[in-house]
């Protein structure tokens, strides 16, 4: 019995889930911590949650070129899991920066927030660093209940509600299939280790055929793929971005998606290893399906948020193109884009945050008329926000789309980065439409709402440094993303 | 300070751009008098180049700066690394001394959010520049891109009723254009990393020397030449010119004139041919024929248009076509003519905007059924706008002349003789819209009383013009200043795109081929 328990805790390291413990600790205190404190006064938590983030940034950092491995080696801290940590950190600190002012403006200054950020967080942080499909699957649930809550957070608003439900309700049956391919794949080795399955397919004479791993794998990815919002399981998104509190709105389309990415990168890149040939055809197809659906509805959207929203599913297919190329370039260009699209995106809901009146009103494109010369600071923000998300130099989005073509190409997929190219020339039209509105139409109202809240100001800062020094000096973070890939 | 001339003429102005939105942005004479002073530096720093004797012996790569920039392990290298040639030469000259003249022009004609546009025009004058001497081709895409932004915010803000549309067609034609571009850049990068080729980053000069496969150099021309043949623009995808340039403001139109198109045929000069010349021949009838079509159908549309900035703009799809058969024709003077007509087109439809811009902002229309007889009233305005006519016409002795008899006559001796003869007759086309409009503008009676009272050009308005005369008589009776220094580099090129032509490019490592040349 003693030795059964030595064994135990010395497979436990805790320190492969530091980062994340942290990010728990820290959330269960503030829930102590905002009983103590008066109603309606959220700033102190939200102050303690950004420290709970730094920390849990630095935690993570110990882990870079020191790989942890913990419980048995179904997690593991290494630089991988470090850099999808970091950018989820970073889309958390972005995403509380601008919450403060917002939730006091639609009147629910409730401090529950800020820790259901924090597990949110934590369970993205599982998911980047999890090598058991059960641990991923963990981390998935944590991420997405939190989510659940959040997307609905506006308990009065039918809208908010509608998200929460929907996202509740389709994420679960998603959930569903998820568990349905592990379980195929640990009936075939035995195991849910990543790196078991791997071994187990290998060792297959005809792995690519036995339909058993092929549903497995695929049963798997649809898991993925509707956490990432890709096509054809892409359906949720617009409701629930539109629906959900504009800063969960952010988040939700930059962390818990490289999330996704992350979990899904590291289970396709070394459980499906053999299946390459079989997986890059299905990724060419859902990429080049996802980049045109969300561009292409995008362009009739006359809400900005829901614009956003469409925009988003189309950069998950960009992303995807690195995914098929499945080489070291693309799988790193993965990395990169996520943070750099973590920078853009959040930057440009940000300056949502701010325009939009209470009620989450004028949010359509009307609503931004002559906006730019009322307000220079956020016309000219969203002005950069706008240029890196077409992928315009000389932004972070133009790098970013660079290595993940750059990827497809070196890979010999001319065509892929072909269509992505013209997909990106699609995109320029929607965005191009709105700074037609914020510049090149006369104010029709004076924004004498749009207050300058200080935390939102400098979230839209950080994000504006991101997007510029990514676009211009790429490479120190590329040469990272670069030694974080397997 | 020679050692990085480059870099200082192409920042500069982006300098002046952050000293502009430093100035409060009530005091409008302020911000034009600081822009204008800013562009006036630009240029004298960019003078000693037009001085340096280097360009007359050799026709290489000068005033070298190379600085690593973005270096990824061995994924990528994108190096920070300028070059002047002769070619390029006197396009950063013309795009210099330009500017100035263009921040002169809105003294009057811009009143609205005057910070916005001068910090935009500088934006502009950086990425123009840049292009012009970047000699890798990542750094090149760079500028290449942020010249569109600035002048999308130019035309969309400050242009005339029916901007919009204007700014978002310009927008999306280039950006189109330049995302293939942008996938055949990585191409070749990749088949230069996989074929173990010598080489610095995405540096043009070690792609030069790349034996890329014949089928592959296909569909690279492919890809670079309908991203320039969008700028120049060619015959069927100049749609976009007309509008932009009409709904732009003067200086906008000045700009987009006088530099930006010549992104495109300098983009041919300087990428798609010597990088890619043994698909030229393939393209050539094409190229040729494009050109052509462009040089008759812009000058017939031309000459039905009510508006003289129309005129102007259409005239300019006409002038390009000029330039691109001269270019071409792959011989010393269609070269040289193409080059030097480059320069002329930029001078000669320059000042025609910035004459249309005078008439606009005395009486606000551009309808030349509004005029008539102003020659009486504007002795001065008429003798200038004469002169230009001359100029845009290819009257012997001014500037035009000499670069379309060149760019003809080399075409000529080529095997693009029977596209020289058909074009020739675009010469006479230019002289009827030219001298029609000219007419119809400011001789016969006065009949319209709106033109009563209006004044001839002010002292300012003449200080813009005289330099642009100036060239139009240096260019016209002695062009050696230019051809000069342009004739080396235009000589080296040609010996490479004509060596490589006919060179037998030695079969690559098969496997390699089936990486690179395999479409999946």
């Amino acid at each position: 019995m003693e030795n059964l328990v030595q064994i135990a805790v010395a497979n436990v390291n805790l320190q492969a889930i530091m980062p994340s413990l942290v990010l728990c600790c820290f959330g269960m205190v503030l829930l102590l911590v905002s009983v103590f404190i008066e109603r309606g006064r959220t700033a102190p938590v939200a102050w303690l949650s950004i420290i709970g983030l730094v920390v849990a940034g630095i935690v993570s950092v110990s882990g870079w070129n020191n790989p942890q491995a913990g419980f048995a080696g179904s997690v593991v801290l290494d630089n991988f899991a470090t850099f999808f940590n970091i950018t989820c950190l970073i889309a958390a600190g972005l995403t509380i920066l601008m919450s403060d002012s917002y939730l006091h403006r639609e009147g629910y200054p409730v401090a529950e927030y800020y820790p259901l950020i924090l597990f949110t967080t934590a369970g993205a942080m599982w998911m980047a660093s999890g090598t058991d499909l059960m641990t991923i699957f963990l981390g998935l649930e944590v991420l997405s209940v939190s989510l659940y809550v959040l997307a609905g957070f506006f308990r009065d608003q039918l809208r908010s509600n509608e998200a929460g439900l929907k996202y509740f309700f389709l994420g679960a049956f998603s959930t569903g299939f998820m568990l349905y391919g592990v379980a195929l794949l640990y009936g075939i080795s035995g195991t849910t280790k990543v790196a078991g399955i791997a071994e187990a397919i290998r060792v297959m004479p005809d792995a690519a055929s036995n339909p058993m791993v092929i549903a497995g794998a695929l049963l798997l990815s649809i898991g993925f793929l509707f956490k990432i919002g890709a096509a054809p399981f892409h359906m949720w998104t617009p409701d629930v971005y539109q629906g959900a509190p504009t800063p969960i709105t952010a988040f939700m389309s930059a962390g818990p998606k490289a999330a996704a990415f992350a979990a899904f990168m590291r289970v396709t890149y070394i459980s499906l290893d053999s299946l390459q040939v079989n997986m890059s055809a299905v990724f060419w197809i859902l990429a080049v399906l996802t980049m045109t659906i969300g561009n292409f509805i995008a362009i009739s959207q006359r809400d900005v948020k829901r614009m956003l929203a469409f925009s988003s599913i189309s950069h998950a297919g960009y992303a995807l193109v690195g995914m098929v190329a499945w080489n070291q370039i693309g799988f790193s260009a993965i990395l990169f884009y996520m943070l750099v699209y973590t920078f853009m995106n959040i930057g440009a809901f940000a300056v949502l945050v701010l325009v939009g009146k209470q009620g989450e009103e004028n949010l359509t494109l009307d609503g931004l008329s002559g906006f730019g010369y009322k307000r220079p600071f956020l016309g000219i923000a969203m002005t950069i926000f706008l240029f890196s998300l077409m992928g315009l130099p000389p932004t972070a989005g133009f790098t970013g789309k660079f290595f993940i073509f750059a990827g497809a190409l070196e890979a010999g997929y001319v065509w892929l980065a072909i269509i992505g190219v013209l997909n990106s020339a699609v995109s320029l039209y929607y965005y191009l439409r709105v700074m037609v509105y914020m510049y090149f139409r006369d104010p029709v109202e004076d924004y004498s709402w749009v207050k300058m809240e200080m935390a939102t100001v400098v979230s839209i800062l950080i994000a504006i440094a991101g997007v510029l020094y990514l676009g211009i000096v790429p490479g120190p973070v590329m040469e990272l993303a670069k030694l974080s890939v397997f | 300070m020679a050692d990085n001339l480059l870099s200082l003429m192409t920042f500069f102005p982006l300098l002046g751009m952050l000293l502009v939105l430093f100035i409060p942005r009530e005091n409008g004479a302020l911000l034009k008098s600081t822009t204008l002073v800013v562009t006036l530096i630009t240029f004298v720093l960019s003078l000693p180049l037009a001085f340096d004797d280097v360009f007359t012996v050799s026709g290489g790569m000068h005033y070298r700066e190379f600085h690593e920039w973005i270096n990824i392990g061995n994924y990528f290298q994108m190096n920070y690394n300028l070059g002047v040639d002769g070619i390029s030469l006197w396009l950063i000259m013309l795009t210099t001394f330009i500017m100035p003249i263009a921040v002169l022009s809105t003294w009057n004609a811009v009143d609205k959010n005057i910070k916005g546009f001068m910090a935009l025009l500088l934006l502009l004058e950086t990425g123009m520049l840049g292009a012009f001497v970047s000699l890798d081709l990542f750094l090149f895409y760079i500028f290449w891109e942020l010249m569109l932004i600035p002048m999308y915010f130019l035309i969309g803000i400050w242009g005339g009723k029916n901007r919009i549309y204007a700014a978002v067609k310009f927008f999306i034609y280039t950006a189109v254009g330049s995302l293939l571009m942008l996938v055949a850049i990585i191409f070749v990068y990749y088949y230069a990393v996989q074929s173990g080729a010598p080489m610095s980053g995405f540096g043009i000069q070690e792609f030069y020397r790349l034996g890329i496969p014949h089928s592959a150099q296909y569909w690279l021309f492919l890809a670079f030449g309908f991203s320039f043949a969008i700028k120049v623009p060619m015959f069927p995808l100049h749609t976009w010119l007309p509008d932009a340039h009409t709904e732009a403001p003067t200086a906008g139109s000045v700009i987009l004139a006088a530099v930006l198109l010549k992104m495109g045929t300098y983009g041919y000069i300087r990428f798609a041919m010597p990088l890619f010349p043994q698909a030229l021949p393939d393209f050539m009838p094409l190229l040729a024929t494009l050109a052509t079509i462009g040089i008759i159908y812009g000058a017939l549309v031309a000459m039905m248009q009510d508006d003289v900035k129309k005129l102007v703009a259409y005239s300019s799809v006409s002038h390009l076509g000029f330039v691109m058969l001269g270019v071409f024709a792959l011989n010393l003077q269609g070269m040289a003519g193409g080059m030097i007509q480059m320069i002329n087109h930029g001078i000669s439809t320059g000042a025609l905007f910035l004459i249309v811009g005078f008439i606009y902002e005395r009486r606000h229309t551009r309808l030349i059924s509004e005029f008539g007889g102003l020659a009486g009233k504007m002795p001065i305005f008429a003798t200038i706008f004469l002169i230009i006519t001359f100029s845009s016409i290819g009257l012997p002795g001014t500037n035009g002349f000499v670069g379309e008899f060149l760019a003809l006559m080399g075409a000529f001796e080529s095997e693009l003789r029977w596209y020289a003869v058909v074009a020739t007759s675009g010469v006479i086309f230019a002289a009827v819209y030219m001298l029609w409009m000219f007419q119809r503008v400011m001789f016969g009676k006065l009949t319209n009383p709106a033109n009563e009272n209006l004044k001839d050009l002010s002292a300012r308005e003449i200080v813009i013009m005289l330099p642009l005369l100036l060239f139009v008589f240096w260019i016209g009776v002695y062009p050696n200043t230019f051809f000069e220094k342009m004739n080396p580099a235009i000589e080296q090129l040609l010996n490479q795109v004509q060596i490589k032509q006919v060179a037998v490019v030695e079969p690559l490592d098969p496997a390699v081929m089936a990486k690179i040349v395999e479409f999946k």
